[in-house]
């Protein structure tokens, strides 16, 4: 190429001279615009970093606000679980009579306990029902003292000997009663805690004795805990067989169950088939859902809150590359002025500017995420949590970046490919 | 540029035309520039200006008398009010704004007072750069910057900053980078106006060796030195062109 200056067949002229632009070989491809975006953002190190701050901090507390949300959901849920997801009752549907009250459309069958242990997923099964004892008194002594003031009595339940299980109670002293008690209506109750210590009874070793009205009942032990019934504690407990033949308790009000976490839809599909093979629509269930509500919900709740600051520190961050971009803009007015002059189009300077900033942000984006993740282990290190986070919210959250550095970058582009050459060249880069 | 000719073209360009006898690389007729006030500016009043291939012309006049405005005017970088500006024959003033652009990257190469280099860029990418908008092969790219670099003899200073260059090398830098995409014409404004006389003359001289080879230079200038150099010269004064003996 010795005299290049006077070659007529300059690339350029290959166009038809009645303006219409045809083809225009190797013109600002892609490849031309992604090297000058990159040689754009590295002639200045120091800036790049100051600009990607804001972008950082923004995408790595999103980052930090999702995962931490996930991971204590995570926890929250757990603990949720051991109560929540293992916990079902049936009880029979109800219907609405003609004078407006619920009844039961159907009984619970007595032998309901056995018959749902006996499915899998099932860990515990126990019958309860509360006991109209037509208004008598339960009392520890058989006083009749008509000046006395009138008191609350204690609750009078019926229940299986597997219930105490099925409802997570423990015995505090002496025993829950059996199937053998039950079988056989002996007159002995349990009670619940507070129960027994109203009347006044803390030890079971010499038989006190509880009276429901006349009848004397042997306690035989104090029950406590029962998260889910916690009205047990407040309650003089009977076996069924007994209340049926004391009280003539009509039928079995709720079958309690201890359940396999996560056997919650299952067992709500088989335990009404098992309780009442013919007409299972008579049982209504209450189970654990299988994909942990709970969790969602806390979920939801923290997330909302921290999202919202993590949107504000985005808010800045995009605010803080718009910035930056004009400023540059504003700086490399003569270098966009020679670039128009060198045969640049508008949206070519635009393109090239976008296209920074979108890769500031994302730069910014990944880095921010990166440093998330970072913050989620350690702080569950800290606590000897699980880390939670789902890798797409990551992902997401770096491609986040970028798409807030492509409009922060809309103003200062537009800023950009309206710059005059004239203008811009008489000053100096 | 030869065959054929566009519209505006009139029977004497027909009549050159097939005579195959190349267009004037630059021709203004009756190209006038007047800024829009009260009472208007008359930048440049009509004019006429032909710059035949293969010239070395210069511009001089004192400033405001419409050398910056002529210097736009014949870079695209403003149309003119009225008159016609044929490029290479090809008719700009009502050209859209895209093929304006692709012509001043492929047929104008400029050379700024400011040098205008990148300063972050090495001076092999400051060259490249010209190559980008042009339209210039990729392939061809770095092979026509090393070139251009050669020729103003600056092959030795590829992976320098300009930053760290002489005046002189960073001008020359400048007019490597307006050479290498093959223009039509060199339009240097003030080359020399931040240089001094030795990295003037350093400059002066690859402008002769340039147009030896063939080039088409236009330089506008306040400086007489510069001007002496050239082999037209055309006065500029209250937006009036005369041609100089």
């Amino acid at each position: 190429m010795s005299a290049p200056a006077t070659a007529p067949e300059a690339p350029v002229t290959a166009t038809p001279p009645d303006g219409r632009v045809t083809r225009r070989a190797d013109r600002f491809g892609l490849r031309d615009l992604a090297s000058e975006a990159a040689a754009g953002i590295d002639a200045r190190p120091g800036r790049l970093f100051l600009t990607i701050l804001g972008t950082v901090l923004g995408i790595a507390s999103v980052v930090v606000t999702i995962g931490l949300a996930q991971t204590a959901a995570g926890q929250i849920a757990r603990r949720f679980d051991a109560v929540a997801a293992t916990q079902a009752m049936a009880s029979p549907s109800t219907t609405r009579g003609a004078d407006g009250n619920a009844r039961a459309t159907a009984p619970l069958p007595w032998d309901a306990d056995v018959r749902a242990e006996r499915l899998a997923g099932v860990e515990a099964a126990g019958l309860v029902a509360a006991v109209d004892v037509g208004g008598v008194a339960v009392t520890a002594v058989p006083v009749n003292d008509p000046s006395a003031p009138a008191t609350t009595s204690a609750t009078v339940l019926a229940a299986s000997g597997d219930l105490l299980d099925a409802v997570r109670g423990e015995v505090v002293t002496g025993r829950f009663f059996d199937s053998g008690h039950d079988a056989r209506a002996d007159r002995v109750v349990v009670l619940g805690s507070r129960a027994a210590e109203r009347l006044g009874v803390s030890r079971v070793d010499r038989q006190p004795s509880v009276f429901i009205g006349d009848r004397s009942y042997t306690v035989i032990g104090v029950v406590d805990g029962m998260q889910r019934r916690t009205d047990l504690r407040d309650a003089v407990v009977l076996p069924l067989g007994t209340a049926r033949a004391d009280f003539g308790l009509p039928a079995p009000e709720e079958l309690h169950l201890r359940i396999a976490v996560g056997a919650g839809p299952v067992v709500g599909e088989q335990v009404p088939v098992a309780l009442s093979p013919n007409s299972p629509e008579t049982v209504s269930m209450q189970v654990p859902g299988g994909g942990g509500g709970v969790r969602d919900d806390v979920q939801a709740d923290i997330s909302t809150i921290f999202l919202a600051l993590g949107g504000v520190a985005l808010l800045i961050g995009g605010l803080g590359i718009a910035n930056v971009t004009l400023l540059s803009v504003m700086e490399r007015v003569g270098e966009i002025g020679l670039r128009r002059a060198l045969g640049a189009r508008r949206r070519d300077i635009a393109a090239q500017f976008m296209l920074e900033s979108a890769t500031v942000g994302l730069l910014g984006g990944m880095v921010g995420a990166a440093l998330g993740v970072a913050a989620v282990v350690v702080v569950s290190a800290a606590q000897s949590w699980t880390p939670i986070l789902h890798l797409g919210v990551v992902l997401a959250s770096a491609a986040g970046g970028g798409v807030i550095g492509l409009l922060a970058g809309i103003y200062p582009a537009v800023k950009a490919a309206s710059v005059e050459p004239i203008a811009a060249l008489r000053g100096g880069v | 540029m030869t065959l054929p000719f566009p519209e505006p073209a009139t029977d004497h360009d027909a009549a050159l035309a097939v005579l195959d006898v190349p267009p004037p690389v630059v021709e203004l007729r009756d190209v006038a520039r007047v800024f829009p006030g009260d009472p208007p500016v008359h930048a440049l009043h009509a004019s006429d200006l032909r710059v035949e291939r293969g010239d070395y012309l210069s511009i001089v006049g004192p400033s405001g008398s419409g050398k910056s405005t002529l210097l736009h005017l014949l870079g695209l970088l403003d149309r003119p009010t009225s008159g016609e500006y044929l490029l290479d024959g090809e008719p700009t003033s009502q050209a859209s704004e895209a093929r304006r652009t692709a012509l001043r990257g492929g047929r104008i190469g400029f050379v700024f007072q400011q040098f205008h280099l990148l300063p972050h860029r090495s001076v092999l990418d400051n060259v490249l750069l010209a190559t980008l908008y042009s339209g210039v092969p990729r392939a061809e790219r770095r092979a026509r910057a090393l070139a251009a670099l050669e020729r103003v003899h600056l092959g030795h200073r590829l992976r320098f900053l300009p930053t760290t260059l002489s005046g002189g090398e960073r001008q020359r830098v400048a007019v490597a980078r307006a050479v290498v995409a093959s223009p039509g014409v060199l339009l240097a404004d003030e080359p020399t106006g931040n240089l001094d006389t030795h990295n003037s003359a350093e400059v002066l001289d690859l402008f002769d060796e340039l147009h030896g080879d063939g080039l088409t230079l236009v330089v506008i200038t306040h400086d007489d030195v510069v001007s002496d150099r050239a082999h037209r010269r055309v006065r500029i004064a209250d937006g009036r062109l005369t041609e100089l003996a």
